[in-house]
């Protein structure tokens, strides 16, 4: 890469990068600038692209109409919580497998691997019926408590990954100071750790808050995070792209935002450290 | 305070026993040098003393107590690392103060043994840096206010130096042999370098194959070498061993001469060889001498300069005080 | 390399990881198993007992299993060769020198980022509602027959919208990957007279295979479950039912939850099988 490139060659490659991330981005992009179109202009023909009478409206709509404000809050709740409690079961358990390894050690990895591959339809009944029985079906927090088994796999091997590049040395060196299990783990691995978890946290945090499997099928009117009240717009009524867009626009911002600070440590996370 | 003995401590992994039956006594200030090949076990031995390993049976004893099942924290021990093992996140001050933080000592006199300790150790300016902000120095000096501040009863350096550069380490070594004159603490010191160990131990043991060699002063080491192997491992250059009939003539299986025993003539002497490379640094020469017909080079070391070139006639005689003698299993005979 | 101490206190710490996952696996997995051996109709008479293979048999051999798998099989086909093509385009141009690469990047990766009920919805009516969407506009414009894509081109249409998803999946791995190849290799075959695509045949392409691998088998195992954007866009009609739609549709909507768990058996084994090979892979990673 330490070689010098012509300037058109470089023209040429910007060109054409350009006019393909616009056009994948294309779609979120429209979603955006239609959010704040009337709904006339919404679907007038031929299209307006930029030069339509700005108006934040929709999104007061939106957040009138449908509670937003609950949907949103349960969306943070769930994805939130499964991320704080995932990492919380997984930072011990985490530390075990990167500084005391066994010869069992890979096999309980691979193994905390395969349960995130178990297709969610193959036991939807059983999730199901157990939710009818604790009473936790349509509940923020049995929702939450899915969530984070379903992604404690992969915040347990991120930590795993993030951790094993830490010297053990310094840990032992904290041991050789006096520091008991638990100072050794709160205020040296965790410290060093930090943009680790901070990543893990990032990545999982995402990943709850797009989850649409568990979210569509165990909640209703009271848990119901983004996800399902996105859902809840496949058969609307009358004119709604403007709305659908405002209210989509809500919904991703946050994690775009996120997800673009991340896009690093994502690939580690999907990969399982197989790809760095 | 600082007396520790070790009684019949084995230490295996898995099935390989890395350490078979050990006893060694250290005592009381002493300044101890474990010195070895690689893999010899000297850094399990320290990492066995220091609790970062148990022991597979026998008995570690620190002060007269038992300390064989005491974890790391509780020995009274400090340790500087090879990677100097400093916490990246905290500063240099908070680096010193962790093993007082733990202790639950005040912050009065926290801020009292820092302070003492980083002018003791030139790092008064850097207290507040991250040790990401130190020179490879700065932070050994780092390590070792680190140690200081604890009081141990025995300070473990596990090759502190080796990733410190030539000239570093040289001033290193000095800084660590004054401190130890200052505190008069118990020191224990794994290095492969036996120029370190020579110069820095009132003790040195060494260490093959988790067996221990010998122990002993680093002059009883030099003229007295119990062996074969600890004959060849202390000295610089290794001694020139010579199997054979010339062994023989001594009534020994392997005779051993220091390349600094040798006497060169250009014309006459005992055994007569071809010059190979001449090393010249000024104060002393080492020349490396082809086709003695006892071994493949040896190693002749004179104090000044002499004139040799590649390929000329070289005649050596050993001092014959200074033949060391070994049997058939390599054990030192008187 | 560690104490008796250390080596308790990391089982004690592993022990509830490891025990809720368990929980998590066998549980619903015994009953699973379990209900597919019995005829059970929660709504209809709940478990009549006891069935043997009836259920499994039933699964396979009912008029919609085989077109759910063709369904399943072209749609996670189509995705798979559409990412990883044009993934590996992607990525060699975004590895090239250019100005805003960093933006570019971040365009490229958005769609990844969009929840799958987002995005289904915006391209089910904003791009493709055959009477308002922008395709029926463009289509107007050149004087054609708008179409209605989510039921008389479904399958392509579903496909278009996971592989817009997945394509920044695919893409950032492998630049990932692509930018782990040590230059001093490309230079070298220059220096050894190789075209650029030669390069690009002989020593890019071999080193992207790990990586394509990877992106084949975790795309695989969530293709096989991908769920809302079927649930949203065509509810499973025009023929877009995948095996793990129709799983769902019989439990929760037939509600035979007998022949609904005989097909999450054949699903948990048919995932197992490609995470078998993606274990391998990354278990060899662990060693080194």
């Amino acid at each position: 890469m330490a070689r010098a490139v012509t300037t058109q060659r470089k023209a040429i490659n910007t060109t054409f990068a350009w006019i393909i991330g616009l056009l994948i981005f294309f779609p979120i992009l429209w979603t955006i600038l239609t959010s704040f179109k009337t709904e006339a202009q919404a679907i007038s023909d031929p299209p307006i692209f930029l030069f339509f009478d700005w108006t934040t409206e929709n999104y007061s709509t939106v957040m009138e109409r449908s509670n937003y404000g609950r949907f949103l809050w349960n969306s943070i709740i769930i994805a939130g919580g499964s991320t704080i409690l995932g990492i919380m079961i997984a930072i011990p358990a985490a530390w075990s497998m990167a500084f005391v390894p066994s010869r069992r050690t890979k096999d309980i990895l691979l193994w905390m691997l395969s349960t995130k591959m178990l297709p969610a339809v193959g036991v939807l009944y059983p999730i199901y019926l157990l939710f009818i029985q604790l009473g936790l079906l349509d509940n923020v927090y049995g929702l939450t408590f899915i969530l984070m088994l379903i992604n404690l796999p992969i915040i347990v091997w991120m930590l795993y990954t993030y951790f094993r590049e830490i010297p053990a040395e310094i840990l032992e060196a904290a041991r050789m100071d006096g520091a008991g299990l638990k100072s050794e783990i709160l205020y040296v691995l965790t410290p060093m750790a930090i943009p680790g978890i901070a990543s893990t946290l990032l990545l999982n945090f995402i990943l709850a808050w797009n989850e649409a499997f568990w979210t569509l099928n165990l909640t209703a009117a009271q848990a119901a995070p983004l996800t399902a009240f996105i859902a809840s717009y496949s058969s609307p009524e009358g004119l709604f792209y403007a709305k659908l867009s405002a209210a989509s626009t809500m919904a991703i911002a946050p994690i775009l935002i996120m997800g673009w600070f991340s896009q690093k440590q994502l690939v580690r996370g999907l990969t399982f450290g197989a790809v760095k | 305070m600082g007396q520790i003995s070790l009684n019949q401590v084995t230490k295996s992994f898995g099935d390989v026993q890395v350490i078979p039956p050990l006893d060694l006594d250290i005592n009381e200030g002493e300044f101890v040098v474990f010195v070895g090949p690689s893999g010899c076990g000297k850094s399990t031995l320290l990492r066995l003393i220091a609790g970062l390993e148990d022991t597979t049976s026998g008995n570690i004893a620190i002060d007269d107590k038992d300390a064989t099942a005491l974890p790391p924290a509780k020995r009274g021990l400090a340790m500087v690392f090879q990677s100097y093992a400093l916490y990246p996140h905290m500063s240099v001050r908070k680096n010193i103060a962790f093993p007082m933080k733990m202790a639950g000592i005040d912050e009065a006199s926290q801020k009292a043994k820092i302070e003492a300790a980083a002018s003791a150790l030139n790092l008064t300016d850097y207290l507040d840096r991250k040790p990401g902000q130190l020179s490879g120095g700065q932070r050994q000096r780092v390590a070792i206010g680190r140690a200081i501040v604890r009081e141990p009863a025995a300070f473990l350096f596990d090759e502190p130096l080796s990733n410190l550069d030539a000239a570093l380490r040289v001033g290193m070594r000095l800084e660590i042999m004054e401190l130890h004159e200052k505190l008069k603490t118990t020191m224990i010191y794994v290095t492969h370098d036996q120029v370190e160990a020579m110069t820095m131990a009132d003790k040195i043991v060494v260490l093959q194959a988790g067996v221990i060699e010998q122990v002993g002063s680093p002059l009883e080491l030099y003229h007295k070498p119990r062996n074969r192997f600890v004959a060849g491992f202390i000295g610089s250059p290794k001694m020139n061993l010579i199997d054979g009939p010339e062994a023989q003539k001594h009534g020994a299986a392997t005779i051993g001469v220091r390349p600094e025993h040798l006497s060169v003539s250009k014309t006459e002497g005992l055994w007569e060889g071809t010059v190979g490379v001449a090393e010249h640094l000024g104060s002393d020469t080492f020349i490396h001498v082809h086709n003695t017909g006892l071994v493949d080079m040896m190693t002749v070391r004179i104090t000044g300069d002499i004139e040799v070139r590649h390929g000329d006639k070289i005649y050596l005689t050993p001092d014959s005080t200074q033949i060391h003698k070994f049997d058939a299993q390599g054990l030192r005979q008187e | 390399m560690a104490t008796k101490a250390s080596r308790s206190a990391a089982r004690l710490m592993m022990a509830p990881a490891v025990i809720l996952l368990l929980g998590w696996m066998l549980v619903p997995l015994t009953m699973t198993v379990w209900f597919s051996f019995r005829t059970y109709l929660p709504l209809r008479g709940g478990d009549q007992g006891w069935t043997g293979f009836d259920n499994y048999v039933r699964f396979v051999t009912s008029s919609s299993f085989w077109p759910a798998v063709t369904t399943t099989l072209i749609i996670l086909g189509s995705v798979l060769v559409i990412t990883i093509v044009l993934g590996v385009l992607l990525a060699i141009l975004l590895d090239q020198p250019m100005w805003g690469q960093g933006v570019v990047r971040i365009l490229v990766i958005a769609p990844f980022f969009v929840m799958p009920t987002v995005s289904a919805l915006v391209w089910k009516n904003i791009f493709m509602d055959p009477t308002n969407g922008l395709f029926s506009h463009l289509w107007r414009l050149f004087g054609a027959e708008p179409v209605s894509w989510l039921s008389d081109a479904a399958i392509p249409s579903i496909v278009m919208i996971v592989s817009w998803q997945w394509l920044p999946f695919a893409t950032l791995i492998l630049l990932t990957a692509i930018q782990s190849l040590d230059s001093e290799q490309l230079e070298a075959a220059e220096m050894d007279g190789a075209s650029p695509l030669s390069r690009f045949a002989y020593i890019t392409l071999p080193h992207l295979g790990r990586a394509i691998t990877i992106v084949v088998l975790i795309q695989t195992i969530f293709l096989l479950a991908i769920f809302a954007e079927i649930f949203v866009t065509t509810g499973g009609a025009f023929g877009t039912r995948t095996l793990s739609y129709l799983i769902f549709q019989r439990v929760l909507e037939s509600q035979n939850i007998g022949l609904g768990s005989a097909g999450g058996v054949y699903a948990i084994i048919l995932a197992n099988i490609v995470a078998l090979f993606l274990m391998r892979i990354v278990g060899k990673n662990l060693d080194n």
